[in-house]
């Protein structure tokens, strides 16, 4: 089953979001939180991501999803220190924190692959709330 | 060969940064988020931390416990971009080897690289790029024409003090500053600020270490 990253400069913000995503898509989806740098500060933190990372992929790979900035740069950082075979499963969502996190859970949760659980997360930014 | 060590320049670097903590932070109030120097010193601090439990076995391990400190505390763009920067530069060491002028000058292209290809900027896009690049460029041309090397670092501090004043001149396309657009002109960057300082640190440092030889 495809894993789940959540990476915010937030810690409160990534566990926040996990435990929303658990709820809804149950617990056989992995999700970590890897939100915020040591001693609850703002930031993003690569070796904390590449840690989550490490957790989330389980072979059949691993959505990271973020927040702003220097999120990126940091998990882009983070994948540098996998081997390749993980390196090549791993992808980040250009997607909207909360809403990509939910549609990518519940998709992660069927059993779907890597390339499905990308383009659900991405789906959100077309969704409307009103 | 020079004598020295990477600790002893990481102290000049991290006290540099320490004192200039506020400058940096201020700067990064005008175009960002007014935290450019506080996750700088607490990079700098956690780095120094790092050396002084256990001092490393050579230069090219030295530089990777550095760049990995720098990625897991800076917190900022800076932490990753800085962090590339010195991991890089570490993979250009081989084991054993000793700092001199032109491994300094490999170290420094690598450096520039991964910054370039970790932020996908280039110069005029108001970044520490715009001070790396002329920096980099001045210390190579410094070292071409016989240059020692706090020759070559004092033209690279020079060089990335004019880089830092173009910043001034143009609008941000890359990080946070770049959501002000056009009205991010009139303010320096903070981190090709921060490069300028590390730059001045580093020449103190081979200067300290000239005068012993
Ligand atoms: N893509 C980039 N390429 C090169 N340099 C960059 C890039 N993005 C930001 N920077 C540099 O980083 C500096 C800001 O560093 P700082 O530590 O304040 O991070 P930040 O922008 O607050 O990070 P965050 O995105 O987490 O809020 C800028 O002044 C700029 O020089
Ligand atoms: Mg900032």
């Amino acid at each position: 089953m495809v894993g789940l990253v959540i990476v915010s400069h937030s810690e409160k913000i990534a566990e926040g979001v996990r435990d929303l995503a658990k709820q809804i898509a149950g617990e056989a989806v992995r999700i970590e939180a890897a939100g915020g740098v040591a001693d609850h500060k703002i930031g993003t933190d690569a070796l904390r991501i590449e840690h989550a990372i490490r957790l989330a992929d389980t072979g059949d790979g691993a959505v990271v999803l973020l927040d702003l900035g220097s999120a990126v740069l940091s998990t882009e950082t983070a994948l540098e220190f996998l081997d390749d075979a993980r390196r090549g499963r791993v992808l980040i969502a250009d997607a909207p924190l909360v809403e990509g996190t939910m549609t990518a859970a519940i998709c992660a949760s069927t059993g779907a692959s890597l390339k499905e659980v990308v383009s659900a997360a991405k789906e959100a930014c077309n969704a409307n709330k009103l | 060969m020079m004598k020295g060590s990477l600790k002893s320049a990481m102290e000049e670097i991290a006290s540099a940064i320490k004192a200039n903590k506020d400058y940096l932070t201020d700067l990064d109030r005008e175009i960002g988020d007014a935290d450019h120097g506080i996750n700088m010193a607490r990079g700098f601090d956690a780095v120094m931390a790092k050396l002084n439990s256990a001092e490393p076995a050579d230069l090219s391990s030295g530089l990777r416990q550095v760049a990995l400190t720098l990625i897991s505390t800076v917190g900022g763009a800076s932490g990753p971009l800085y962090g590339t920067a010195f991991l890089r530069a570490g993979k250009t060491v081989r084991q054993g080897d000793m700092l001199n002028p032109k491994l300094a000058l490999s170290m420094f292209r690598a450096a520039v690289d991964g910054v370039e290809e970790r932020g996908k900027a280039e110069e005029g896009d108001k970044t520490m790029v715009d001070a790396l690049e002329p920096a980099y460029r001045a210390f190579e041309d410094t070292l071409k024409s016989g240059g020692d090397f706090p020759e070559c670092l004092e033209a690279a501090r020079d060089a990335a003090k004019k880089g830092v004043e173009y910043t001034k001149t143009i609008p941000a396309k890359k990080g946070r500053a770049s959501y002000l657009g056009e009205r991010s002109i009139g303010h320096q960057d903070p981190g090709a600020t921060s490069v300028w300082i590390i730059l001045n640190a580093l020449l103190q440092y081979a200067q300290k270490i000239h005068k012993e030889q």
